[in-house]
């Protein structure tokens, strides 16, 4: 029955290719039966005409202008025979007017990749020097789509029981320590799953795997001589290709298999997959950049522009993608179902999201049609969905983002707040008061759930570094140490950088202990970042977004060198996860309202009940009930957790428990050969029940059975 | 490329020779489909294969889709290491047994 179609033959030929008139919808190139269909979308374009190579071939075999009859609408679509769906590479050329002033910039000489292409070629193995004199670089292919994902489906555990841990598919796995075959791709991701186990997370948030170009803005470090290249990827030159460079497959154009094997078997094993998405910016720039797809296809749809015709920059990059658009708006929900659905990813977390929500002249809107329709969307109705609450152009919208009862943030006031608190600045005992809540004061509707609890991220110092340098160290970078963040909140720990002086390495452990604690026992979502476990170092770079080099690849022989930080995180890790009353969906009532004897969280200071909210005090001590786990609907143990960020020791007196159990201590960070923290089930007895002393800048976590 | 066809102790072996991709899986797949038709086993030999593409990778799991229908099992004797580790890379390799000759390969569907 299926040859019967009339539409599977075809209609037309030139030069001896056989094609007839396509359909519209989906956008794209679709494998149909004995053909292919093209679909491509210009608001302004006159004529439009698909461009066909052979892979790899430095001239097109044929350019089949579309007949005006294939036009529907504002979209070209055609149906071309006989095509070899592995071989075929594709591209367009858009004739129109070129009046920048208008914000028409056609360019027929341009041959432009498809804004809905699944695959792209020309930067298949990373850093394999491309052809510059290409006629056309970055080349549209076609995947196939038909994996098998046997019974995987996205694993819809609830935000609140996660621990993310944010990677970098090359630094993950490229430093020769990590010693596996396929070093800094998605297949040496997969060879680290066990470890990934061991470690104790259950989500990992890839930063940029959309594909982009390493070799953009590259340059020569000044110091080393080193090639700095656009290693984080936040530039993206296709949203629904993922970069072949970080596949050992790429080479063979199988970067898809290899992507969703991996997901099916980190899925297998019960982590989550997060992608870092940057849907605010393309990598074609501002007026003075390279013409890709976008651009040259419908400028005006695609970016903001000022009334001048200028590229709006609140990205910081050049140029702003138009989101709010009613088109592009679709290509971002188009997408981010493409990759729900057929690559099963379980969550995203939107780069400089505070754009998606300002209008085509870059104002602020109140209700953004993007953020409502990724909220409602049938499609991507269990995925979790996470802002970077603010942007370039100065929208910071922590605690204010619109939600729509979906979207969780980065807190970036948790980090700052801790940090700051960490170092020992004053007057931060309210607000930590506020972080280790979930921060109701950002989220009171919203619920713990909206926060994305860190310290350390990508972006920033390394957990290690915050407490190593006192200021950043972007030499390397070749801008003058100009680049990157000044307010980080950091404390060198009494040195700036490495040092043989075991009291300052003791401290900065200690210090790496306590923020991973405070992360921990706070509610709402933890994150770190990879390599955070066991202390890894960017010498003082706060900025590496342009170093492939050990700087930015992990180094696993820190395992054997920092034992006691790897050792510490996986248990605190396993505590999380094994302490319900630490992963609460909704905010504590501060009441008693189990008739357990205690409200579900209590504040303490120095002396039970009695927490010191002064300007000058450093300490804050906290107990959350364990009869009030879950609202209630879980019996957990009691936990109580003193901080102490005061240069001296203080002895902390203990709220007396009523129900015959005692305390016992699970993780005192001042203690060092293994006493620092214990196995859960086997914490010893607090001698003292009525009071301990808890070390300068230290966190101490008691149990009660 | 070319596709041969041999029934050994009541086992289909199928021996391939050249390069499977796009352009040679359609063969490739017609003529694997017919001599498994009434097969609840098969072998298929690459040992003369140099290059699998995804349209090849594809055609050895429909194969498998169809023995599994039959409750049978596939396996691929002669993968050279650069093929095997793309199946490992592509998450193909799960689905097959690997032996090196087909004499192994006869053992392992009789047991």
């Amino acid at each position: 029955m299926a040859d019967i179609r009339i539409d599977y033959y075809p209609t037309h030929e030139f030069e001896g290719i056989k094609f007839r008139r396509g359909h519209p919808l989906p956008f794209g190139a679709t494998m149909v039966p004995n053909g292919v269909n093209f679909s491509v979308y210009s608001s302004a374009a006159i004529s439009c005409t698909l461009v066909l190579f052979e892979r790899g071939a430095p001239e097109p075999y044929a350019e089949i202008p579309f007949p005006d009859e294939f036009r529907i609408g504002d979209v070209f679509c055609m149906t071309v025979f006989d095509l070899d769906f592995e071989r075929l590479e594709y591209g367009y050329r858009m004739d129109g007017p070129f009046k920048p002033e208008e914000g028409y910039r056609f360019n027929k000489d341009v041959i432009l990749s498809d804004p809905y292409a699944k695959v792209l070629g020309g930067r298949d193995t990373w850093r394999a020097q491309p052809n510059w004199d290409d006629v056309y670089p970055y080349r549209s292919r076609l995947a196939f789509e038909d994996f098998d994902w046997e019974n995987d489906h996205p694993l819809e555990t609830p935000i609140e029981d996660l621990s993310i841990y944010e990677m970098h598919v090359r630094g993950f796995t490229s430093h020769p320590s990590a010693e596996t075959k396929n070093a800094g791709t998605f297949s040496g991701i997969r060879s680290k799953i066990p470890y990934l186990k061991s470690l104790g997370i259950n989500c990992i948030e890839l930063m940029p795997i959309y594909e982009f170009d390493e070799w953009e803005n590259s340059r020569t470090n000044p110091i080393t001589g080193e090639l700095l290249v656009n290693y984080w990827g936040y530039s993206t030159v296709n949203f629904f290709s993922p970069k072949a460079g970080y596949a050992a497959t790429g080479k063979f154009g199988m970067q898809v298999d290899e992507l969703k094997t991996l997901i099916k078997e980190l899925h297998k094993n019960g982590i989550e997959v997060f992608l870092d998405v940057v849907f605010n910016h393309t990598a074609e720039g501002d007026h003075r950049g390279h013409t890709i797809s976008f651009r040259g296809i419908d400028n005006k749809t695609y970016y903001m522009l000022t009334p001048e015709g200028y590229y709006f920059n609140f990205s910081g990059t050049g140029n702003t993608l138009n989101c709010n658009h009613p088109v592009v708006r679709n290509m971002v929900l188009d997408c981010l179902r493409y990759w729900a659905s057929d690559y099963h990813i379980d969550g995203f977390r939107f780069d400089l999201a505070a754009i998606l929500g300002r209008a085509q002249d870059g104002s602020p809107l109140s209700n953004p049609p993007l953020l409502e329709s990724l909220a409602y969307d049938p499609i991507l109705a269990k995925c979790k969905l996470i802002a970077e609450a603010w942007d370039a152009g100065g929208l910071y919208q922590v605690g204010s983002f619109p939600a729509y009862g979906r979207w969780a943030e980065w807190n970036g006031k948790y980090r700052d707040t801790v940090r700051r608190y960490l170092k020992g600045d004053p007057g931060m005992i309210g607000e930590m008061a506020q972080r280790v809540q979930g921060s109701p004061d950002l989220y009171s509707l919203r619920g713990p759930t909206a926060s994305i609890n860190f310290v350390a991220c990508h972006d920033g110092f390394t957990l290690y570094d915050m407490f190593a340098y006192n200021d950043k160290h972007n030499e390397a970078n070749g801008e003058n140490n100009n680049d990157g963040a000044n307010d980080n909140n950091s404390w060198n720990s009494g040195w700036e950088g490495e040092t043989d002086d075991p009291e300052v390495n003791f401290l900065r452990h200690k210090q790496v202990k306590n923020a991973l604690t405070i992360l921990m026992v706070s509610q709402g979502v933890p994150m770190i970042l990879m390599g955070d476990e066991m202390g890894h170092t960017q010498h003082g770079n706060n900025n590496t977004y342009c170093q492939d080099t050990e700087w930015n690849w992990l180094n696993w022989s820190l395992l054997q060198s920092n034992p006691d930080l790897f050792h510490y995180a996986q248990q605190i890790l396993r505590f999380r996860r094994a302490h319900p009353v630490l992963r609460s969906a909704n905010h504590f009532r501060h009441y008693d309202y189990v008739g357990s004897g205690f409200p579900d969280i209590s504040f303490h200071g120095t002396l039970a009940w009695r927490p010191d909210w002064s300007a000058e005090s450093r300490t804050l001590a906290f107990m959350l009930c364990g009869n009030h786990a879950k609202g209630g609907t879980i019996r957990d143990e009691t936990i109580y957790v003193a901080m102490n960020m005061y240069w001296e020791s203080l002895h902390f007196e203990l709220p007396i428990l009523a129900d015959g159990s005692k305390w016992h201590v699970f993780a005192n960070t001042d203690m060092t050969n293994s006493q620092d923290i214990h196995l859960i089930g086997e914490e010893p007895l607090l001698e003292d029940q009525s009071g301990f002393f808890v070390g300068a800048r230290s966190v101490v976590v008691l149990v009660a059975k | 490329m070319k596709v041969a066809e041999n029934i050994i102790e009541s086992i289909a072996v199928i021996e391939v020779e050249g390069n499977i991709d796009s352009k040679t899986a359609p063969e490739f797949e017609k003529a694997a489909l017919a001599s498994i038709k009434n097969q609840g086993q098969v072998i298929i030999d690459l040992s003369k294969v140099e290059f699998l593409s995804s349209a090849g990778l594809r055609v050895l799991l429909m194969i498998y889709r169809q023995i599994k229908v039959q409750s049978g099992k596939v396996v691929l004797v002669g993968v050279s290491e650069e093929i095997q580790e793309v199946m490992s890379n592509t998450g193909f390799i799960n689905f097959f047994i690997i032996v090196g000759t087909i004499e192994e390969g006869i053992q392992t569907l009789k047991s």
